[in-house]
């Protein structure tokens, strides 16, 4: 049997709403349809808090929070879409379409891409900022998978899925800066991994085309975040349950 | 187990050693000054007492840090009965003249000789930097002489932790890392926490360019940063400490290292202190290069042995840090102000400085002036008492253009806030900080957009990594910067400048990345002329 949470009124956009008391912002707001954009949240992952899409402004706090991190408040009145909100995610998008090589046109994702998905959300028609245009060698050398770290925008859901789900920890973030870089093992080809154990998982949990299965051509990955999402819940409640249900 | 130091009779024979000798002569072997070559000067004064047989006459004694770093090295030569003299830029020859001239033949060595009465001594007050000079950092005996351990004594053996606590309330002391939170509220913070383990961490990351305060009291004054942690451990009940030193710091860990040994040995560390129930143990975490690691939960995470990046608070280290146990994280410069704070009394400290900012504050004093250096002064003094009569004003005739405080997280002020107060509030109302102390004075021929780049890439160099407003932005930011400071920015890249400027320091993570365009969005505010000059011009654009 489950536990009574205790509930609170909210106020996303000027509507209230009913949200749990244990919960973040970023919980509640999907619960009740409200969209925040977001990058590298999961719900059924810990929480990172790097991609800052999530930023919102809260009634009478000065500045802007992450809402998958900030814990719901009785009565906080948060906004979600405001003129100041919606130029700074916008360029933070026009910062990660810069940093990397995100050409939709050739990419594995493309129509199935959570970062192409944001853009579209948030008005994003051209990039402010010079392209980087990195050059970062792809590893295919696994025999499923292929890792293209040009289209990663480190989000670490791979590590974080690979870590906390899988329990393999063969992902991992090295470097730093404008280097930090995704690595497998002690940054060996993935092919070579003797930790990896071929789950799939952080391929599921992608957000754009830089984990894909080998094979696949423009336009024909698909990811499955809500898998995980499910997988997750299952894990620690026991059984299988809609993940924005019980969240 | 060994019986405990016994502070009071180390004190006496140190006292009576000390006036044992009619001459002492102290030598800076601070790191500017061993870098201007205080060794040899050490080794020609050592050599020359030998020589001349002056051994019982004469006491030669290696100190740390006068703080007029740019005349070293520094030399104070002290005879009983008289004034002492200070000598400047000591080389062998003149370490050994001092020997031979000053010492056997009671004739000073004019050529060297440094006023001590100008106001880059005579404005300060020193109590972070109260033994820099006097004691020699390597003996525990020489800081004990100098009433060190004395509060620690006093506090562990006759104080209950709240009344600790509330004394350091009372003095107002705010972190000198740079925030200036409230150093009584957040030790209460601590005390309050409950779990069987907590940890005091002291903060010695210190990162800015060109700052060195910390340093220097834990090279030359390691004892009293002990001293400090263990009365913060004492009130908060706190049984592990952890020092977090950057490892550009080999002399500090050097001597840290020592100075926990020495002090284990006396059981002033470990169990049972001083034979009474609180037990303390401090270790040495060395950094691993990264700026970020200043940040003190990046900082956490590094000394667990993770990788430096920040995490989302809350919680607060206090609630859970260091391995989910609370933990509190104090400026190195913070702690070495308690030993004293508890000896003279929170009413005394509170009477230094100003309203809501008491105390005194370490500037490592650098830039374009004739007397560069570390200097501790009330809070709020003027930046005009600092630069012009204790920096001796502007070399070659030049004209005073910005001091810049805070480092890259900070700003530069311009020449009509010269007579502003220096104190936490006072310098974020004009968009900089205080940062941790480090004060850069440029002259009229430097470029502000320039500085603005420089500290753009400073920042853009030590970004971690975690979100992508500071990992990218702060790479476009210097493009832009590169591209106007080149002559061939347009308007358009001024207000792509200014708006991702705003949006980084909005939804950055940490505080580096909220402060990185500090220094760019000060130096448009007060010299955005400088970079509308640099633009193409308008017919350039439209042709």
């Amino acid at each position: 049997m489950r536990e009574l949470r205790t509930t609170v009124t909210i106020a996303f956009n000027d509507v209230e709403v009913e949200a749990f008391a244990d919960e973040t912002v970023m919980q509640a707001a999907r619960r009740n349809d409200v969209f925040i954009p977001s990058l590298c949240y999961v719900e059924g992952l810990s929480v990172w808090g790097g991609c800052r899409m999530c930023m919102i402004e809260i009634e009478e706090d000065r500045r802007l929070r992450p809402a998958c991190a900030t814990p719901v408040n009785p009565e906080m009145e948060v906004y979600t879409d405001t003129p100041k909100l919606r130029a700074h995610r916008k360029a933070i998008l026009e910062l990660l379409f810069a940093e990397g090589n995100h050409v939709c046109a050739v990419c594995v994702s493309n129509g199935n891409c959570e970062l192409q998905d944001m853009a579209v959300a948030c008005g994003m028609d051209h990039v402010r900022y010079d392209y980087r245009s990195p050059r970062r060698a792809v590893d295919a050398s696994h025999p499923k998978y292929v890792f293209d770290p040009n289209r990663c925008i480190l989000c670490t859901r791979c590590v974080r899925v690979c870590d906390e789900i899988e329990g393999a920890h063969v992902w991992d973030v090295a470097s730093h800066g404008a280097d930090a870089v995704l690595i497998t093992d002690l940054a060996t080809p993935w092919g070579d991994s003797t930790s990896c154990t071929w789950c799939g998982k952080c391929v599921a949990v992608c957000p754009t085309g830089s984990l894909s299965y080998q094979g696949t051509a423009v336009g024909e990955m698909e990811h499955s975040v809500s898998m995980i999402s499910r997988l997750a819940v299952a894990r620690s409640r026991g059984e299988w349950l809609d993940p924005e249900a019980v969240s | 187990m060994a019986a405990p130091i016994d502070l009071h009779e180390v004190a006496e024979r140190e006292l009576s050693e000390r006036y044992g000798f009619p001459w002492r002569i102290k030598a800076c072997m601070s790191t500017a000054c061993l870098s201007a070559g205080a060794n040899q000067a050490y080794e020609g004064m050592e050599q020359t007492i030998e020589k001349e047989d002056l051994a019982l006459e004469a006491r030669l004694i290696p100190t740390g840090c006068m703080g007029l770093c740019s005349r070293g090295p520094l030399v104070r030569v002290l005879r009983r009965g008289t004034d002492e003299i200070m000598y400047q830029a000591v080389n062998k020859e003149v370490a050994i003249d001092i020997i031979t001239d000053h010492v056997r033949d009671h004739k000073p060595v004019e050529t060297n000789v440094l006023d001590h009465n100008i106001p880059f001594f005579t404005s300060q007050e020193k109590i972070v930097l109260e033994n820099g000079g006097v004691i020699d950092p390597n003996r525990i005996e020489s800081y004990v002489g100098h009433r060190g351990y004395q509060a620690f004594e006093r506090v562990i053996t006759r104080m209950a932790p709240e009344e600790v606590i509330e004394i350091i309330r009372a003095s107002g002391l705010r972190g000198r890392g740079g925030a200036g939170y409230p150093v009584g509220s957040k030790w209460a913070l601590l005390a309050a926490a409950t779990g069987d383990t907590k940890y005091v961490v002291a903060n010695g990351d210190e990162g800015d360019p060109g700052a060195y305060m910390d340093r220097t009291v834990m090279e030359d004054d390691p004892h009293r940063l002990l001293e400090g942690i263990g009365i913060a451990a004492y009130a908060t009940g706190a049984s592990q400490a952890y020092i977090y030193v950057r490892a550009e710091y080999p002399r500090a860990v050097e001597r840290l290292d020592r100075a926990i040994r020495v002090a284990r040995r006396k059981r002033l560390l470990g169990r049972n202190i001083l034979d009474t129930e609180f037990s303390l143990d401090i270790n040495v975490r060395i950094g691993a290069g990264a700026f970020v690691c200043g940040e003190e939960t990046a900082l956490l995470a590094s000394i667990e042995g993770r990788r430096g990046t920040p995490r989302l608070r809350p919680p607060y280290p206090t609630e859970r840090g260091l391995w989910g146990a609370p933990t509190m994280i104090n400026n190195v410069e913070t702690l070495a102000n308690v030993p004293t704070i508890m000896r003279k009394g929170a009413e005394w400290y509170s009477s230094i400085g100003t309203e809501g900012n008491t105390g005194t504050k370490v500037f490592a004093l650098a830039g374009d002036l004739v007397n560069t250096g570390l200097i501790e002064v009330p809070m709020g003094v003027t930046l005009r008492h600092i630069v012009e009569d204790m920096g001796g004003g502007i070399p070659n005739g030049k004209a005073f253009k910005a001091a810049q405080t805070g480092g890259p997280s900070g700003g530069c002020i311009s020449s009509e806030f010269l007579d502003t107060p220096v104190d936490y509030d006072s310098l974020r109302n004009l968009g900089s900080i205080m940062g941790s102390g480090g004060l850069v004075v440029m002259d009229e021929d430097v470029s502000m957009p320039e500085i603005a780049k420089f500290f753009m890439a400073f920042s853009m160099d030590e970004s971690c990594g975690k979100c992508s407003p500071c990992r990218a932005g702060t790479v476009q930011l210097h493009t832009l910067l590169e591209r106007i400071t080149s002559g061939a920015g347009t308007r358009q890249d001024m207000r792509d400048l200014e708006h991702l400027c705003h949006v980084v320091r909005d939804t950055s993570l940490c505080g580096l990345g909220q402060t990185a365009p500090s220094p760019v969005l000060s130096t448009l505010h007060y010299f955005r002329a400088e970079y509308e000059d640099m633009l193409v011009s308008e017919e350039a654009t439209n042709a």
